[in-house]
């Protein structure tokens, strides 16, 4: 079925290297890519980091501009529909509703015979009463403008709720900015759910000799303020005075809109090992929203928010979606990305590999005191390494690390 | 088929030497090099290679 259909529901990271990747398996339909943003597809990472800090005045559009990812040529004729959201689809029906984000527009219906779901994740809110101004979440290009909006009458107390990647990265930037920075995070030592507590602490005490402020083991229990957030109420009853609150607590996978199909949407799109969706004949997911089992850990399947997932998500879903709408035999190579991701954190870079969570933390070289003298911490479980971080460790050792592990037997 | 690397961007995280090592590599002081012109049957490597960069800072012209 050369000329079938292909849908792809999300059109950032993931829906856009699905495209690409649908054409590079050998899909030469029609594809058509809703993306529920206003912006052409691009690069996330940058807005805690880079794009908070430019000093130019920039509007969100220009702000998407200077991250746009590049699309390959293949693309040319992929029906890219930006400002697009699917309200719902029906897999076995082949069916999909959607609207464009002007106001008032009406909804839409369009068909397809196959299906990526691409639609990632949104920051999760806090539910707490009080003033919404000055309160964001750092998800997109637009959030990023309202932050910078926020922050540009000079030198302003920051509140950033929650100490995972995202939270402390925003904190180290802000901090770099010459403003007043606290993180409340009420779990643990910052970034501690991934890499481990040891490190955790290691890299909060260098941040705070830098002059980040943080406030572990305590969460938040109101917003103070009328018109605008004038401070945050700790669970002890403390007053965190702030200008900006920064809500950094965690994503949720964006499914509502396959609510009616009859799917697994537990944290996700449950997906088996080749990505295709228990419950629908020619549907696949990729990136964030996609909770699939990997053979190089468990047979647990688990959503992974790297940077780095899309990219391989997409290439194993494209061929598995090509293959079962030509009705050819699927790949049987077991899919087994290794994850990756990094994190600048002022001027610490934390590159890591694996899955640390699942693993307790060994440091095998440097002293974690001293971070920017290069440090690499080994994840370990069963006897098994499953992942590494380092930290500033030079771009010559890591290539050293990697053609050393290149060279080790698969214990895959 | 052409390739060029923004080295004002590039911060050597190294993931293209992963994706394509015989088109770019992280030299003994932890440089990129790259060839400039590969054979166009390095196509698939090199458009992973511009992919997977953190800062998506290689460009590939046909």
């Amino acid at each position: 079925m050369t000329d079938s259909r292909i849908a792809v529901v999300g059109g950032s990271l993931g829906g856009l290297r699905a495209a690409e990747q649908l054409r590079r398996a050998g899909h030469a339909g029609p594809i058509t890519v809703y993306g529920a943003e206003p912006h052409p597809a691009y690069t996330r990472p940058p807005l805690s980091k880079e794009l908070l800090a430019d000093p130019d005045v920039l509007d969100a559009e220009a702000l998407a501009g200077r991250v746009e990812l590049r699309r390959r040529s293949t693309v040319g004729d992929v029906d890219f529909r930006w400002g697009s959201r699917v309200v719902e689809a029906d897999p076995a029906a082949g069916r999909l509703t959607w609207r464009s984000a002007d106001a008032g527009s009406a909804t839409r219906a369009a068909g397809f015979d196959g299906l990526v779901a691409a639609t990632g994740l949104r920051p999760r809110r806090l539910p707490l009463p009080g003033p919404q101004r000055g309160r964001v979440a750092l998800r997109t290009v637009d959030d990023c403008a309202e932050l910078r909006a926020l922050l540009a009458g000079g030198p302003a107390r920051v509140v950033v709720i929650g100490a995972g990647f995202v939270g402390v990265e925003t904190a180290t930037t802000l901090r770099g900015l010459g403003h007043h920075t606290t993180v409340v995070e009420p779990a643990g030592p910052p970034m501690s759910r991934v890499i481990g507590d040891g490190p955790g602490r290691a890299i909060q005490a260098w941040h705070e000799g830098a002059g980040v402020e943080f406030v572990i083991g305590r969460g938040v229990e109101g917003v103070a303020g009328t018109e605008r957030v004038t401070g945050v109420v700790l669970d002890d009853g403390t007053l965190l005075h702030a200008d900006v609150v920064v809500e950094a607590v965690g994503s949720l996978p964006n499914v509502e809109w396959l609510a009616g199909a009859g799917l697994d949407l537990t944290d996700g799109v449950l997906c088996r090992n080749d990505l295709s969706v228990p419950g629908a004949d020619a549907m696949v997911a990729v990136g964030d929203v996609a909770r699939f089992p990997n053979p190089l850990f468990d047979d647990v399947p688990r959503r992974v928010e790297h940077w780095s997932m899309p990219a391989d998500t997409a290439r194993r879903a494209a061929a598995t979606l090509v293959a079962r709408l030509s009705d050819a035999a699927p790949d049987p190579t077991p899919f087994a990305p290794v994850p990756s991701f990094w994190s600048d954190q002022g001027q610490l870079r934390l590159q890591s590999s694996g899955m640390p969570a699942l693993g307790v933390p060994r440091v095998d070289e440097g002293d974690p005191s001293d971070p920017l003298g290069g440090v690499l911490v080994s994840y370990h479980r069963d006897g098994r390494q499953v992942g590494t971080l380092a930290v500033n460790l030079s771009a010559a050792r890591q290539r050293e690390l990697r053609d050393a592990a290149v060279h080790l037997p698969s214990t895959a | 088929m052409k390739v060029t690397v923004d080295l004002t961007r590039c911060q050597d995280h190294g993931q293209c030497a992963i994706a394509a090592p015989d088109v770019f590599r992280i030299n003994d002081e932890g440089r990129l090099e790259y060839d400039g012109e590969p054979a166009d049957d390095r196509r698939d490597d090199v458009e992973e290679a511009a992919d997977v960069c953190p800062v998506q800072a290689i460009l590939v012209e046909d």
